[in-house]
């Protein structure tokens, strides 16, 4: 608790219940769903540069998928809407400073270049155009990634949210997902694309557990909000076990097997690590989503 | 003209007066509340002393909640007052993430955000807002904060101990305090315990009232 309670014994004794958690368990999904989404493309784009040979038959799966999931995200915005069947204001009255209102435009052109792709490549086999379409819809993915931390640093209420580092972690989230849902489906893939899918993943988790850990340990000496808010996942708070159980599966896991895949050249460790990271990051971002959301504004 | 409010905290003595004339002049849904008055204890007995702080939206000059709004639900009038239109508001909930203040909420009842609008509606029949009129010290001062000779005008440049609520994020509020400290402003400084206290249930509520 706060030093200066200590010094004036100050205790509220009389006011109105506050609400509750805002964006719960619906908003980890949407992340969840879009950084799979998202992250797929980014991956699809790196093997099919790297062995575009070898990779040329995920790209109608990939793109499903990514389809799949993007649809995941959006159906799971909407339904967390108090006036769902008002969404579409966000087209007719948008009001471009917010990060809500541009994500939504960004994702709306992406799912219609995917729904494209999927065409040219399904119906028309033509491989070459889908390539070329591939480059646009990694661009897109980088903005539609990176809303929800645009969104979060909006949430001027929320100071542990900052929009660098949630970029970063966005991206992050999208790698990480990415390349383990590739080495979920690449089955038919050469052992040395498995093998960088593996290394991505392993920096994904390496470089996100690393962010983590800095904001735990740094984030509380510059700001009062930030040391109330990690109290929620520091000794007995209410999400302790929860953040560490997310670190674990989403990141510290997953870079052990990692390790231990390569050096063995075993394909179950790396297929376990890919699941354990999916699985994981829902945990870690689900438990950043809720403790700012504890800190009482008011 | 830039509408603005003034709560002197001196003068303040906690009888919810405001509180309950903004929920019958605006119709607040039960479980939420535009305007709360918040009892915080301080000291140790028998050396203790109870404050009262009536909270509410701060229409803020860089109002967070405006800038998150992805419909323009929540929008600026001419007076300064964040107004909401709450046909359009799609409830996101943004803005309620965005406020650093606590003071937006969705109605149970329509499921859009809601906030203090300064009573817009009243203003706009040139009367005052319905906590202003209820207050008996008249601890609540309205007016126009670009006119140096109105009311709350004077009362800034007559009181030096003038604050408002987390300077630090920016957002400029046009809502100010007098003789407020950080016990009063800050909501980190005191301990909220939930569960029975002086009269009432401390609690966290469902959001949009589904209970």
């Amino acid at each position: 608790m706060h030093a200066a309670i200590e010094a004036t014994h100050a205790v509220v004794t009389l006011d109105v219940g506050l609400p509750s958690i805002v964006w719960g368990w619906i908003i980890t999904m949407n992340m969840w769903a879009k950084s799979i989404g998202t992250g797929v493309i980014f991956l699809l784009f790196y093997l099919l540069k790297k062995y575009p040979n070898e990779a040329g038959y995920l790209r109608f799966p990939v793109v499903v998928v990514s389809i799949v999931f993007i649809h995941i995200f959006l159906l799971f915005t909407v339904i967390d809407l108090h006036q769902m069947f008002r969404f579409w204001h966000i087209f007719t009255h948008p009001h471009l400073t917010s990060a809500i209102a541009v994500g939504a435009w960004i994702v709306t052109v992406l799912v219609a270049l995917l729904f494209l792709m999927a065409f040219t490549v399904f119906i028309k086999k033509n491989t070459e155009a889908f390539d070329k379409m591939l480059i646009w819809a990694v661009v897109l993915s980088i903005p539609v990634t990176l809303y929800t931390a645009a969104i979060m640093a909006e949430a001027t209420a929320r100071e542990l949210w900052q929009m660098p580092t949630e970029a970063v972690q966005m991206l992050l989230a999208a790698t990480l997902t990415g390349s383990a849902t590739l080495i979920l489906m690449g089955g038919k893939l050469p052992y040395e694309a498995k093998r960088d899918l593996g290394i991505i993943l392993g920096l994904s988790a390496a470089v996100a557990f690393i962010v983590y850990m800095s904001e735990m340990v740094f984030g509380p000496m510059k700001g009062e909000e930030v040391i109330v808010t990690l109290q929620a996942v520091k000794g007995a708070g209410a999400y302790t076990t929860m953040f560490w159980i997310g670190q674990a599966t989403a990141y510290i896991l997953p870079m052990v097997l990692v390790l231990l895949s390569i050096s063995s050249r075993s394909e179950s460790l790396l297929k376990l690590a890919a699941i354990l990271a999916i699985a994981g990051l829902w945990i870690v971002k689900h438990v950043w989503l809720v403790i700012p959301q504890l800190l009482n504004l008011s | 003209m830039q509408l603005g409010f003034l709560v002197d905290l001196h003068l303040c003595m906690g009888c919810k007066g405001c509180e309950i004339a903004c929920k019958v002049e605006n119709e607040v849904p039960l479980s939420t509340w535009r305007l709360r008055v918040k009892y915080v204890d301080v000291g140790m007995y028998p050396e203790t002393k109870r404050t009262f702080t009536p909270l509410r939206c701060n229409h803020c000059a860089n109002a967070p909640c405006e800038r998150i709004c992805p419909v323009s639900a929540l929008h600026y009038i001419e007076n300064g007052i964040v107004n909401i239109d709450k046909e359009r508001c799609i409830g996101c909930a943004g803005c309620i993430m965005a406020c650093p203040y606590g003071a937006i909420y969705i109605d149970p009842e329509t499921q859009t955000a809601d906030k203090c609008t300064y009573c817009a509606h009243r203003i706009a029949s040139s009367m005052m807002p319905a906590c202003v009129v209820a207050c008996p010290v008249e601890a609540n001062i309205f007016g126009d904060l670009d006119d140096p000779t109105s009311n709350i005008s004077k009362y800034i440049q007559d009181h030096r101990d003038t604050r408002v609520r987390k300077p630090e994020k920016g957002t400029d509020p046009h809502h100010y305090y007098v003789g407020g400290g950080d016990v009063n402003l800050n909501p980190l400084v005191s301990e909220r315990v939930e569960g029975f206290s002086l009269f009432n249930e401390l609690k966290h509520l469902p959001v949009g009232g589904h209970h």
